[in-house]
């Protein structure tokens, strides 16, 4: 049983991050990259038969995929939520493929849509990190990955200028996306080793800026894929794994589970971490980049920080790391964030990447990280010749 | 994730006027903050693999047997990582800065814990000492100084 090139992205929709919501809801974001996915993959609503959504910070609540079909006048035949944090785009793409082989539908919408505040409605944290995390003051994810960064520092030498090369890189492929938040002046490594500390060894570059937004694409089967007006992005291969929620329970702080969901992934697809011609990797942070990177394969454990200073994470560089800017440059916008790694490597895959496209690019790596470090999917994309 | 959600969204019954969050514990973890109110570690422990586990569970998340006993344990362990918070994570930590780290104890369980001590001091691998905070009287914290 193997999801190879049984369903293929053939259309996505997106919204240019942005910090005030004005008069938009995560309800309006995710109907607006929707109907823009929709036309983008030269389809009609009608076509639609699956729906997976993300369930917003911005909106938390139950029955979210039939309100929102029921919104948007969707009648689907299979309808869900994907609730793994950052993994939910890549997560929702081999469900989507894997709902597709199946025969339960033919066309599925993927789609998440967040602002960057609260509606009043209070999100429902678990009873136990309310009970064990919160009094300690492990209320945010920033800590959780400082304390992924100090442990990756003492075992391996890991510095801050090496996490900081891979937020300047990054930033260098923003400028070259009309669609990236902060797209309009470079990062220099000083810049981001001279900017404020919010939690050590953690620089304020190093965090992801919460922003309003959402992203959507569309997976079809191969029939109508054969018939799209765009290259076919096709799903090569899927895994996913998970081994804690919280990091202090976590089997290993410097060894993530990325390394079973990319060996699934890479398993399946038949391929390996040196025929990608890019990675998309999730980055809330700079060192997930780092960890990923470490854990998918690329290099050896703990080699992170020579790695990324050895190689030009740019578009037109060696290795091109998160060609939109990653969500360090992009912006998040909460649990769409991790969407847009899924939407940049379909792009980039059809040949849409203007001026930041990789160039003869026919194979991507993307991972989707929840949590911290707490859920991973990781899938290869292909754009066949 | 991100930040900004976090700052306004907990329930208003999560707050004291200790103001800042405190556990409600549950009938599993109930053992364990009568414990600490009485400033004595305990964890529970696997009758069937003899595993020490922090949290408190259903059953043991190692071989899943449900004959867990409570048994007092040293209170010494080392820092397996940490972090100097200099951000308030949400409006109620406003005393700053302050450590949280990842304490692992002696008896092999990892604890989520502040370091009560000045942060430049604070080392991975340092040993350190339960410290308990009574943070009102009917709560009481489990966390760790410099041994
Ligand atoms: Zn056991």
């Amino acid at each position: 049983m193997s999801l190879k090139r049984k369903a293929a992205a053939i259309g996505i929709g997106e919204v240019r991050p942005f910090r005030e919501p004005g008069d938009e809801t995560a309800l309006s974001l995710m109907a607006k990259v929707s109907a823009e996915a929709i036309a983008d993959a030269g389809l009609e609503k009608k076509d639609i038969d699956g729906v997976l959504n993300a369930v917003p910070f911005a909106d938390p609540a139950g029955f979210y995929p039939a309100s929102f079909c029921e919104m948007i006048g969707v009648e689907p035949r299979m309808l869900d939520i994907v609730d793994i944090g950052g993994a939910i785009g890549t997560g929702m793409f081999w469900r989507a493929a894997a709902a597709i082989d199946a025969g339960m539908c033919r066309a599925v919408l993927c789609v998440g849509g967040d602002l960057n505040r609260s509606s009043g409605m209070p999100f429902p944290w678990i009873s136990l990190e309310r009970e064990f995390e919160w009094p300690y003051g492990y209320i945010a994810p920033t800590l959780g990955y400082a304390m992924i960064a100090q442990r990756h520092m003492h075992e391996y030498g890991t510095t801050s200028e090496q996490l900081a090369k891979i937020a300047v890189d990054q930033r260098t492929n923003a400028l070259q996306n009309p669609l990236a938040r902060f797209n309009d002046r470079p990062l220099t490594i000083d810049e981001v080793m001279n900017s404020r500390v919010l939690a050590d060894p953690l620089h304020i570059f190093d965090i992801v800026s919460p922003q309003c937004g959402a992203s959507a694409f569309v997976v079809v089967s191969p029939e109508i894929a054969r018939r799209s007006k765009h290259p076919p992005v096709w799903l090569l291969g899927a895994g996913e794994a998970s081994d804690h929620s919280v990091i202090s329970y976590a089997p290993s702080v410097t060894t993530s589970c990325v390394k079973p969901a990319a060996e699934a992934a890479f398993k399946m697809a038949g391929v390996t971490p040196a025929d990608m011609d890019m990675v998309e990797p999730y980055d809330c942070f700079t060192i997930t980049v780092l960890v990923t990177l470490e854990d998918a394969g690329f290099c050896k454990k703990g080699q992170g920080g020579p790695f990324v200073m050895e190689h030009d994470l740019t578009y037109a560089g060696d290795l091109p790391c998160n060609t939109h800017g990653g969500q360090l440059s992009f912006g998040q916008a909460g649990f769409a964030g991790g969407m847009s790694h899924v939407t940049e490597g379909i792009r980039q895959l059809m040949g849409r990447g203007e001026g930041r496209q990789v160039k003869n690019a026919s194979l991507a790596y993307v991972n989707g990280n929840g949590g911290v470090m707490s859920e991973q999917c990781s899938i290869i994309l292909e754009r066949q010749s | 994730m991100s930040e900004s959600r976090r700052s306004d969204d907990r329930p208003a019954a999560f707050i004291s006027e200790y103001g800042k969050p405190l556990p409600h514990p549950s009938p599993i973890s109930r053992p364990f903050w009568e414990a600490a109110r009485r400033h004595e570690l305990t964890l529970q422990r696997c009758a069937a693999c003899g595993k020490f586990i922090y949290y408190p569970r259903p059953r043991c998340p190692h071989c899943f047997s449900d004959r867990l006993e409570w048994k007092p344990v040293s209170g010494r362990g080392t820092v397996y990582s940490y972090t100097v918070a200099r951000y308030s994570p949400t409006p109620a930590f406003k005393e700053l800065p302050f450590v949280l780290a990842i304490v692992e104890l002696e008896e092999g369980p990892r604890m989520t814990t502040n370091i009560v001590a000045p942060p430049e001091q604070v080392r991975i691998g340092m040993p350190v000492t339960v410290a308990f905070e009574d943070a009102t009287p009917e709560c009481t914290l489990v966390k760790f100084k410099p041994a």
